[in-house]
């Protein structure tokens, strides 16, 4: 019975693994560009929503209606402002630059918040639970962090194959002059895919900062946990990031089961074992 | 009419050459002229030098942006430990032993890591980097996730106090000249021109025959080697490890790449600039803390915006000129 809850507990908290993993591949797939500062801005979005939730007092699921615009339009004034700027052949200065708004975030938000471990009360939901079979319990906030994942995953799919803006996005993605030549303007669809990231990064701020404690220097890894589920799961396949997330999860879980302190490198062999392996992922897309 | 010449080295050059050897001369003889402070902040001075000018080997010439080098500065660190507690080694004859274990560790890590490309590459390396100090952590017998400090029989096997201290510069000087001095010397090689050909163009370099992949493998591994010997020794002056401090992301990676960015990525002389100018800083804004990486950081990224080849690169491209030649130039005859 132990075994089936560290499984099924593992699946759960790859739902929000792959929530990290959703923004990073989104970008990547579009403009190929890989954003350091991705698990601080999540940490970052943790944080804003904490300060509205002081100021307004709003559950913090409710929060989401302010976070997640402000985070999209963050991102696209990002992307306009300054990533546009940086993008182009050689992959050093994009690298460099998000390396920095890392260390921004990280010093900012440790300036302006202290380095105080916060917490979202989600109130009563956060304890109430599923009772599946005798032993094993499933978490309502956990539940519903993977539903999300998993409506967030099936979302972002359709944008991208059934709607103008994600034929945008695979068109600039495929090559950039020729769409440019289309009429598309790049620099914009770079700004959108950079917003939808980060309204995706807010999503998973606020569900990070419900399930537990959170400090300003948290973010790097769990940018370092959705990179090795989009690896995992193959560059550029969504569904792949999803169980990229899940096999994280599982082994993180069977790694914690064995001994508290395997957690963590259970999690990053498992990776280094499938990128031994598998140096593609499991399920990379079919070019 | 006689024929064009080419040569390697300006006037300019030979000028600074032999300002730049006389401020080593100083270097070496500053135990006679400063104090112990003084000492060791030279000392830290060296290896900030020595581990940027070894990333910018990586980085700038071989196309590798690793983010995870702070993996063999500790892993050198915590081997010194290991021949120190285990073996009762003298704390300085670790170091070459250091150098070996990184060389043999990187190989099957360059297997792995060099399956991904660009960024995914750097955070690769990452990954790596902690894996290396989560192991540590779970070493009980080298104290664990909470770390020890050196038997202070150990230090007394070098000596003194004086003749330890100047031992411990000596060694530091040399470890970190020799490397600049190495990495000059493989950049002026046939390497070296493989090298520069690499950071030009890559696509290019290999249809005219470089080997891409393993010269990329040997500078991963030379400088896998060199950054533990230097982990080595810097803990053995720190006496005191623990994984975050061995494994520090921020001491040992950050900054280095910052240093190396602001200076110069791609040049020799850009990495000593920018660690010149990061010690400036440091005396003048450490005390700001969070502000002062606050500042380093919007530094990185306006450099990157501005100036990409950083402020050696502004100054390459005003004058064309270079304190430590690698290329070769061709000289016009005069009418």
């Amino acid at each position: 019975m132990d075994w089936i809850n560290v499984i099924i507990q593992g699946v759960l908290i790859g739902g929000l693994y792959a929530l990290f993993a959703a923004g990073l591949s989104l970008i990547f797939g579009v403009m190929r560009l890989v954003n350091i500062s991705h698990g601080d801005f999540i940490v970052g979005a943790a944080y804003v929503a904490f300060a509205v939730i002081q100021m307004t007092g709003l559950h913090p699921l409710v929060s989401l209606v302010i976070v997640v615009p402000l985070f999209a339009l963050l991102g696209y004034a990002l992307q306009l402002g300054l990533l546009n700027r940086v993008l182009g052949g050689d992959i050093l200065p994009p690298l460099i630059v998000t390396f920095g708004l890392s260390i921004i975030v990280q010093n900012g938000l440790l300036t302006l918040f202290t380095a105080d471990s916060r917490r979202l009360d989600a109130g009563a939901i956060e304890v109430e639970s599923l009772n599946l079979m005798p032993g094993v319990d499933i978490g309502y906030m956990p539940l519903m962090t993977f539903v999300s994942a998993v409506a967030i995953i099936a979302g972002l799919q359709f944008l991208f194959y059934r709607t103008t803006m994600g034929r945008a996005f695979r068109a600039t993605s495929d090559d950039g002059e020729i769409a440019q030549i289309m009429g598309l303007d790049n620099r914009k669809v770079f700004g959108w895919a950079m917003g939808l990231a980060m309204a995706v990064v807010a999503v998973a701020g606020v569900f990070l900062a419900i399930r537990a404690n959170f400090d300003p220097f948290m973010g790097p890894s769990r940018l370092i946990f959705g990179f090795e589920a989009v690896i995992i799961g193959g560059l550029g396949n969504l569904w792949g990031t999803l169980a990229g997330g899940i096999i994280l999860g599982v082994a993180q879980g069977i790694g914690a089961h064995i001994d508290p302190g395997w957690q963590l490198l259970a999690g990053h062999i498992a990776f280094l074992a499938i990128l031994a392996v598998r140096p593609r992922g499991l399920f990379p897309r079919v070019d | 009419m006689s024929e064009p010449t080419i040569v390697r080295s300006t006037r300019g050059s030979r000028i600074a050459a032999s300002a730049v050897l006389v401020l080593v001369a100083a270097i070496a003889a500053a135990p006679w002229w400063a104090n112990s402070a003084d000492l060791r902040l030279i000392t830290e001075i060296l290896f900030f030098l020595a581990l940027a000018s070894m990333w910018n080997l990586l980085a700038g010439y071989a196309g590798l942006i690793s983010v995870g080098q702070h993996a063999y500065v500790g892993l050198g660190g915590y081997m010194m430990f290991s021949c120190v507690l285990f073996w009762g080694m003298n704390p300085l004859w670790s170091i070459p032993l250091a150098g070996l274990l990184a060389a043999a560790v990187s190989v099957p890590v360059a297997w792995l890591v060099f399956r991904l490309k660009g960024a995914y590459f750097a955070i690769g390396t990452w990954v790596v980097a902690e894996v290396f100090r989560l192991l540590a952590a779970q070493m009980s017998s080298l104290g664990g996730g909470s770390g020890l400090s050196i038997p202070v029989s150990a230090m007394r096997a070098l000596g003194g106090r004086t003749e330890r201290e100047l031992l411990i510069y000596f060694t530091a000087f040399a470890l970190s000249l020799g490397t600049l001095l190495l990495i000059w010397l493989v950049l002026r090689s046939r390497v070296g021109l493989a090298l520069t050909a690499i950071r030009d163009n890559e696509v290019a370099s290999s249809s005219l025959g470089v080997r891409i992949g393993r010269i990329k493998l040997g500078v991963y591994v030379l400088v896998a080697a060199l950054t533990a010997m230097l982990g080595a020794l810097i803990f053995v002056t720190k006496l005191r490890i623990s994984p975050d401090a061995a494994f520090s992301m921020n001491d040992w990676t950050v900054f280095v790449i910052f240093i190396v960015v602001i200076g110069g990525i791609g040049t020799l002389e850009g990495p000593i600039i920018g660690t010149l100018l990061y010690f400036l800083l440091r005396e003048f804004l450490a005390d700001l803390g969070a502000v002062y990486l606050l500042i380093l950081g919007a530094m990185a990224i306006a450099i990157m915006l501005v100036a990409p080849r950083g402020l050696w690169g502004l100054i390459v491209t005003k004058w064309d000129f270079a304190v430590f030649p690698v290329g070769y130039r061709v000289r016009m005859p005069r009418d």
